[in-house]
């Protein structure tokens, strides 16, 4: 018995040994931003800009970058030092953001939410529960946000629509749903009424092609306007009219830009001309899009601008110094509104952190920045 | 869709159990296990071949007593204490479990059971969790490949290998029945029954049947937490993971039989299970809800014989059909509900010839053959025809043994409709591989090895036909390794010391047309398989066995392993600009180093074990950034049983703690492991 005492603890001696050593591995410290200063001091009437980084599907790496005018710098990771306490930060593919009044806006897919940011500090005001959450516009006192998770049916043959939900800005709470088509994407809000550009992407190879239109004071669905399969962007020009973009359907049919016009009810042009991301910036529609360089034409490699006033392609390569070579991946633009410099973000292979790219607004490159993974949106504040 | 190569190891690092009768073609004569009492007897099953062709580079191998010790469920438990090795593991009894030799990547490795190919001929992973080790009796890992020349072409093909044995009959002395009764059961709602039966049927022929029934909610406490810098707790999250439960069944049995200088195996095989698929813990997302259903079953067969004393034929075949269901019933996603079917059938021919008592020749021919349906929108319904041939040659001089080979594999595939890039594939590649070996006639000198192979992997169907991301234009993921090492090994130095055995390999990879998805299109997640990747691999494993004889009649052993990799990605020259780039970045989930510590002490029926694992730090992706860091990990598992003698059968009484120390950790990004878990297990032998 004495020796299988001794026999026991020999055996639990190196247990406890190397457990000593197990229990002191560091906990894990929230990200803390990296500061840069690619650009240079402005003095211009704005205080920088916000740039969202998608992240993986799965990777939970949505995270948040801010660049500030007033001495240049970069500010990669922002969210978890201004939110030290929220569990998992940012989350998983943030899809969209804008700023309302003194609030940032931002979408994030597959976490289900949509989170409210103070503009100047990012520290969070709210969060607002919305399943597969896609795209955000606003009116008035109201937010409203697109969401592929509309009601079940039971049915054998079952596809889902989409909604559009409505959150009240002051009260961060949604006050109503609304049901469109299939898998809405892009939204915006013109003269009272809301359209919402259908993609129809779960139904392969059977896409949606339709505009759904509701009206905004009442949250009712007015119809739905046929324009083209598989749409993503839309937005309202000064004139009313709604610049939309399809993505096609991968093989036979290319990637189109849409003009429709709301008064008339009717699709004014169409343009074949390919689009990724796109930004109003007053009268002109600066488009990108990009697969990368092994496309055998290259063709679907655009830097475009429209003239909305003219409905007309009035540059096709706005880059002008030759540095379109260096981004691999073109995936979102934004123009600054006050020194119209351009600013395309580069997703490069989706997976490693991307880069912002500005340009001057005669499209000679300014500087370039490291961002974190997939970055997309701009907003300016 | 994650470049996620890993490689491997190159240590010989052999099981403390007294290495015997290696190099007959796998057909190992065990020891006396440790867990059995002594009225067991091994049945033993001829042992054939010629010892000149056999193989020279001895594999890592982990054996059923030493297996036991190791509170491993699966074999993919088993073969994290392999040097060289990284085990993906999305964690639970369910999870998926896939295996990376030395930085090559999953679909370098060949698997094998009971020495016939196990494939997947859709995405090319083989999920090692659902190898009970309820019924195995050896596990071995071949890096390059088995030095051995008699074996089936495809043997050759792979970059590195697993063996995975089934259990042999075993009776009593004087019985023609044996059987085990299992009963494991602990923590994530684990049941988990099993019943063998062995039965002899004549002098020359014996048959296993072996059923297992594998229940787990696969629930578990886990728990998030990260500090601020100056120590305070930032956020600290506790939730329990949901929708990792599993339901299997397994089913298998087997014949095997002598003949006149010959043997022969027939086995058949059945697996039906339903799991969750836990998913990534995410934001706002504490729960998923997709669903697996598998069916796999296989026939196989094996028959070799000895004619006149220096010609030796074997021939193999097996059938294999698998079934898959995934269903995704979230509401709020895309429904998906996608039914898979794998056909496979396999034929090998192989010959050995020895012209003299030096110098062995041996060929190889196989057929295979694979389709694959479904019922996904826009589906091409791939086959695949692949001859395989072989060459090898064994010579041996001496101490100095050489083994080359030369393998011709060529491929045909086929789609209908036809697909945009051409509805027919074909490949022919040769790979050559050699391998040396020189023997000391004094044992006190290290035996030393070197081998250099080239082997490819084929796209996979996903890679080539997968609705929308399959790329048909894709060429093979080649391979070339190099290895260098030595394996010194003593035994009875000392009264206490009954064996010392260490052994050191330093390798390097080359792996070039990399398979690796990149995005393509207008800003969606929109991804294309793609030849881009290069990635230069340098390891160096080591291996310490011992045994030790302790006083009062106490054995010891102890097994310890290390791997350093250097795995870089070379892919993007120009993605070098700053601390975030690619270039040069150590490879996904690849750690610098990572090391393995098993020992174990032994006392007349008690048995006391300890196992360490230590996984060092690693990035997600080859963009070495802290954002993408994920932290070392390090378990350490112990575990008594007590073995005793009932009449005339034997009562094994089991009971293993794993992560002692309770540590959260993940092994891939937003999939957390289990922490401090239990089990139990009653073990009846008659």
């Amino acid at each position: 018995m004495e020796l299988l005492k001794k026999f026991v603890l020999a055996g639990i001696a190196p247990v406890l040994a190397l457990s000593a050593f197990v229990s002191c591995r560091d906990g894990e410290q929230i990200i803390l931003p990296e500061e840069e200063h690619p650009g240079e001091t402005q003095r211009i009437q704005l205080t920088g800009f916000y740039l969202l980084n998608e992240g993986n599907m799965g990777s939970n790496k949505s995270s948040l970058d801010r660049y500030s005018f007033a001495d240049g710098s970069y500010l990669r990771n922002i969210y978890a030092q201004a939110n030290p306490d929220v569990p998992k930060e940012l989350g998983d593919v943030g899809n969209d953001m804008a700023a309302y009044g003194s609030k940032l806006w931002v979408v994030v897919n597959c976490s289900n939410k949509v989170e409210v940011l103070d503009l100047k500090t990012a520290r969070r005001l709210g969060q607002i529960d919305i399943p597969n959450c896609r795209y955000i516009a606003f009116d008035g006192r109201y937010a409203y946000v697109t969401s592929y998770a509309g009601p079940v049916e039971i049915n054998p043959d079952y596809r889902q629509r989409g909604f559009v939900a409505r959150i009240d800005t002051a009260t961060m709470q949604e006050t109503a749903r609304v049901e469109v088509g299939f898998q809405p994407d892009g939204i915006a809000v013109c003269d009272g009424m809301i359209y919402v550009a259908n993609s129809g992407g779960y139904m392969v190879p059977n896409y949606e092609n339709t505009v759904s239109v509701i009206d905004a004071s009442e949250m009712r669905f007015v119809g739905n306007v046929e324009i083209g399969i598989n749409l993503a962007l839309i937005a309202a020009d000064s004139g009313g009219r709604l610049w939309i973009s399809s993505r096609g359907d991968y093989f036979d049919t290319p990637s189109r830009l849409y003009v429709y016009d709301p008064a008339t009810r009717t699709v004014l042009k169409s343009f074949d001309h390919p689009v990724g991301d796109f930004f109003m910036a007053g009268d002109s529609l600066y488009t990108v899009s990009g697969a990368i360089g092994y496309s055998a034409d290259g063709k679907d490699r655009q830097f475009a601008i429209f003239d909305t006033r003219r409905l007309e392609c009035v540059n096709t390569g706005f880059i002008t110094d030759g540095t379109e070579k260096d981004i691999t991946v073109p995936y979102g633009i934004a123009v600054n509104p006050v020194s119209k410099e351009i600013y395309i973000t580069d997703a490069r292979n989706y997976v490693n952190p991307g880069y912002l790219h500005c340009y001057s607004p005669e499209g000679v490159r300014k500087w370039s920045q490291r961002t974190g993974d997939i970055p997309s949106k701009i907003v300016f504040y | 869709m994650r470049f996620t190569p890993n490689s491997i190891l190159s240590i010989t690092v052999v099981s403390v159990l007294p290495l015997c009768a290696i190099g007959a073609q796998g057909q190992v004569i065990m020891p006396q296990p440790a867990d059995s009492a002594a009225t067991e007897m091994l049945h033993e099953v001829t042992v054939t071949g010629s010892r000149h062709s056999g193989e020279v580079v001895r594999p890592q191998t982990l054996r059923d007593g030493y297996l036991a010790t190791l509170n491993a469920h699966s074999v993919a438990d088993a073969v994290r204490y392999f040097a060289g090795v990284q085990l993906k593991d999305y964690g639970g009894v369910g999870g998926i479990k896939t295996l990376d030799i030395r930085s090559m990547g999953t679909n370098h490795m060949g698997v094998f059971y009971d020495g016939l190919p196990v494939g997947n001929a859709q995405n090319g992973q083989v999920d090692l969790g659902r190898f009970s080790l309820d019924n195995i009796e050896e596990i071995a890992l071949y890096n390059g490949q088995k030095s051995a020349i008699f074996q089936p072409a495809r043997d050759f093909a792979s970059s590195g290998s697993i063996y995975i044995r089934s259990r042999r009959p075993r009776f009593p002395s004087g019985r023609n029945t044996a059987g085990t009764v299992v009963f494991r059961t602990g923590s994530f709602g684990l049941l988990n029954p099993s019943l063998r039966i062995d039965r002899r049927i004549s002098r020359q022929v014996s048959a296993t049947f072996n059923v297992e029934y594998t229940y787990s909610t696969g629930r578990y406490r886990f728990r998030y937490s990260k500090y601020l810098p100056d120590g305070r707790i930032a956020w600290d999250t506790t939730a329990v993971r949901r929708n990792g439960d599993i339901r299997a069944l397994r089913a298998e049995a087997s014949v095997f039989g002598n003949v006149d200088k010959g043997s022969w195996m027939a086995k058949a095989y059945y697996y039906n299970s339903e799991r969750g698929i836990p998913g990534a813990i995410v934001n706002n997302v504490w729960k998923n809800s997709q669903r697996q259903w598998d069916r796999n079953f296989f026939v196989q067969g094996r028959f070799r014989r000895e004619y006149g004393g220096n010609v030796e034929i074997m021939v193999n075949g097996k059938y294999a059909r698998d079934h898959m269901r995934y269903l995704n019933p979230d509401t709020t996603l895309m429904l998906i509900d996608n039914t898979f079917d794998q056909n496979e059938l396999y034929l090998s021919a192989t010959a050995r010839y020895s012209p003299f008592r030096f110098w062995d020749i041996a060929v190889a021919a196989d057929w295979q053959y694979n389709t694959l349906d479904s019922d996904m929108a826009l589906f091409v319904f791939p086959s695949r025809h692949q001859l395989l041939g072989s060459v090898a040659t064994a010579l041996n001089f001496g101490g100095l043994r050489l083994r080359a080979s030369l393998l011709a594999n060529s491929i045909h595939d086929r789609t209908r409709p036809s697909s945009s890039a051409g509805s027919r594939r074909h490949f022919l590649k040769f790979t050559p591989a050699v391998f040396v070996t020189w023997i000391p006639q004094k044992s006190i000198l290290p035996e030393v090895r070197c081998y250099w192979k080239k082997a490819f992997r084929m796209p996979t169907f996903n890679d080539l036909y997968y609705t929308d991301i399959g790329n048909a234009s894709l060429d093979p993921e080649t391979c070339t390794q190099f290895d260098i090492g030595a394996t010194w090994r003593v035994e009875n130095i000392a009264t206490l010391l009954a064996m010392l055995e260490f052994s050191a390999d330093a390798y390097y990879n080359h792996i070039v047309d990399k398979i690796i998805a990149v995005p393509k299109g207008n800003g969606q997640y929109r991804w294309m398989m793609m030849n881009l990747g290069l990635v230069k691999i340098r390891g160096v494993d080591l291996g310490i066995t011992t045994m030790l004889n302790l006083p009062a009649e106490i054995t010891g052993r102890m097994r310890l392993t290390y791997t350093w990799q250097s795995a870089l990605d070379y892919s993007d020259p120009t993605d070098c600009r700053d601390d975030a780039g690619t270039y040069k970045g150590q490879i996904a989930y690849i750690p610098r180093h990572a090391a393995a510590v098993a020992a174990g002490l032994q006392w007349h029926g008690v048995d006391i074990n300890y196992s360490w694992i230590y996984t060092g730090q690693r990035w997600d992706n080859s963009s070495n950034i802290p954002e993408n860091h994920i932290q070392p990990w390090y378990t350490s598992d112990i575990s008594a049983a007590y073995s005793f003698g009932l009449g005339n059968t034997m009562l094994r009484i089991s009971l293993e703690i794993n992560n002692l120390a309770d540590q959260q950790y993940e092994v891939i990004r937003n999939y957390p492991m289990p922490g401090r878990n239990y089990k139990v297990i009653a073990q009846w032998n008659f």
